[in-house]
């Protein structure tokens, strides 16, 4: 599985993008969350505000209860600013 | 048409092609977004010395079109452009056109400001500004999404 981090929480991170080897046990965006926070300090801190942070599953928004699976492409970044 | 670019762009030279040929427009609302030299930084305004757009190519280009093909849905639209830039850009410099042509005007001014209402809160864009303290990431204001709440049954966004 592709991840991809923005704004703050790609500095947090420190990586713009990853691949990962999804574990048997996530299925959801929530629980990927979980999972990547156990992960180190730089993680947890990104996703500190969880309500404040968004998830797109193959560039479309989804809530954090959507299914996951090995070959999604699933990016997580703060509220947007364009216009 | 949609284009997510690092250039510039020339507002008479694109309103020009957007409109070429098609004399069944009798109006073309634009807006331009510039970047302005002061932003308020928890509550206060500071001197930005530059903006670092940042998006996610792809995404990005997906919510351009989508929005742009529901805003031709709502209104009778003969022609429409979104253009937002990314990169460094400082004070003064464009970020982003929106323009819309209609038969009549009001069409063309809804449609405007509900693809600018739209940008602010779902295009996948983020503001990193430059101010003396360092670099601060603007927020999401309250007043921008209750902009682009206005619009009942907006596109999904969740």
């Amino acid at each position: 599985m592709k991840i991809l981090y923005f704004a703050w929480m790609r500095q947090r991170i420190g990586l713009s993008t990853e691949t990962v080897e999804l574990p048997a046990d996530v299925a959801t965006v929530d629980e990927l969350i979980d999972w990547l926070v156990g992960r180190g300090d730089g993680y947890a801190a990104a996703f500190e505000k969880r309500d404040v942070i968004r998830a797109a599953v193959n560039q479309d928004y989804v809530p954090f209860g959507h299914a996951v699976t090995d070959t999604d492409e699933i990016a997580f970044f703060p509220p947007v600013t364009g216009g | 048409m949609i284009r997510v670019q690092e250039e510039d762009f020339d507002i008479g030279a694109e309103i020009a092609a957007l409109t070429s040929g098609k004399t069944m427009i009798g109006g073309v609302a634009t807006f331009t977004g510039l970047v302005r030299d002061m932003a308020p930084v928890e509550g206060v305004d500071q001197p930005i010395s530059a903006m670092t757009l940042e998006h996610y190519p792809g995404m990005t280009e997906k919510k351009l079109a989508e929005i742009e093909a529901e805003a031709n849905r709502r209104w009778p639209l003969d022609a429409s452009l979104i253009i937002h830039r990314y990169g460094r850009l400082e004070p003064g410099d464009q970020i982003v056109l929106v323009a819309c042509a209609s038969a009549h005007r009001q069409a063309a001014f809804d449609a405007c400001q509900f693809l600018m209402d739209w940008l602010k809160t779902d295009a996948p864009f983020w503001k990193l500004e430059d101010t003396d303290d360092g670099g601060v990431w603007v927020e999401t204001r309250a007043s921008d999404e209750a902009a682009a709440a206005r619009w009942t049954g907006k596109p999904e966004n969740t």
